[in-house]
């Protein structure tokens, strides 16, 4: 790999722009790939591994390429600073998320109990108009406050984001559902909230409710419909 | 994908003026333990970051990124993990990795 590809690929991690490397094992050639804009047969090699995520070998015009993905990181945004959300916000930057917060509860969402995260006082429909969710977004509800987490929701409903999870009981959810059936959201809409929140893995403590989180975000990107870059 | 910055951590190496390379999962068949285009940067004084498989095979591909900053040479490496062997480095995986590696020039 020369210098000036390491540097690029850390460069357009730090934009967070996808970006695939083709690299011909056998000549030594390598290509950067913008798979967004890229037309050439190469290129849509690369748009369609960037879209599954998936790095791997591929042929194209009788060259055997090896094409490595370089996404920009998953996105969780995490509506309302509870107890769950501080467990929730380190493990899930384990697993490989950029997290932020949204809650404009100021006495919740303090840098102390999350250090080195973006935090957002706003309500999360204005947050969220400024740094929409994607593709690769997965958000979570935790407030049980209708006022925080209906405007939450509804603006998680109309993104392409991969997982929309709301916390609360099955009656909160069932009321929940029926207020954002009011704003005109149909029920097939509607499924893709998971709520109660979490796989059902008996989670009781703080810490124990954000695997049971993770790991239904993670069976959503990795066993849902995929993930889909949006059309540029 | 990683939380680890293989490839941030190997620009800092190399401004401080080691020289690196890398290894990657090109290819892998049955139960491999890290999936194609995971990564690890090898440092010239053996430091790495990042992992191309459950640990089974680092080692080796250790030794040769050495050797490969020295000729600036890339090579292909091939491992086919036994079960055997496998069980004793704790890695029951039993499927077979090919990984590029490939100096920073």
């Amino acid at each position: 790999m020369k210098r000036e590809t390491l540097l690029a690929l850390n460069e357009a991690k730090r934009q967070g722009r996808a970006i695939v490397r083709a690299s011909n094992l056998s000549s030594g050639e390598e290509r950067l790939i913008d798979p967004a804009t890229d037309n050439s047969p190469l290129g849509l090699e690369a748009a369609r591994a960037a879209r599954a995520d998936q790095s791997g070998p591929v042929q194209s015009e009788s060259q055997s390429w090896f094409l490595g993905v370089f996404n920009p990181p998953l996105d969780l945004v995490i509506v309302g600073a509870a107890h769950i959300a501080q467990p929730l916000s380190v493990m899930a930057q384990m697993a490989g998320y950029g997290v932020r917060i949204i809650d404009p509860r100021t006495a919740f969402a303090t840098i102390e109990r999350f250090p080195g995260l973006p935090i957002s006082h706003e309500y999360p429909d204005e947050a969220l108009a400024k740094a929409p969710l994607g593709s690769r977004s997965a958000l979570v509800a935790l407030t049980h406050d209708p006022k925080v987490d209906d405007p939450a929701l509804s603006t998680a409903l109309r993104s392409p984001c991969f997982y929309i999870g709301a916390l609360g009981s099955k009656k909160n959810h069932a009321a929940r559902l029926a207020r954002l059936k009011e704003l005109g959201f149909a029920d097939s809409d509607m499924a893709r909230i998971h709520g109660p929140i979490g796989l059902s893995i008996g989670a009781k403590s703080p810490a124990e409710i954000a695997v049971s989180i993770l790991a239904e975000m993670t069976q959503a990107l990795r066993m849902g419909s995929g993930i889909r870059l949006p059309s540029p | 994908m990683d939380s680890e910055d293989v490839l941030g951590t190997a620009a800092d190496w190399l401004s401080k003026g080691h020289k690196v390379a890398l290894g990657t999962v090109v290819k892998t068949w049955g139960s491999a333990p890290r999936q194609a285009g995971s990564q690890i940067a090898v440092r010239d004084d053996g430091a790495f970051v990042g992992s191309v498989s459950g640990g089974c095979i680092e080692g080796s591909v250790i030794e040769e990124a050495l050797v490969a900053m020295k000729d600036a040479k890339t090579r292909k490496l091939e491992f086919g993990v036994s079960d055997e062997q496998a069980w004793a480095v704790g890695l029951a995986c039993g499927g077979r990795v090919e990984v590029f590696v490939e100096p920073i020039e």
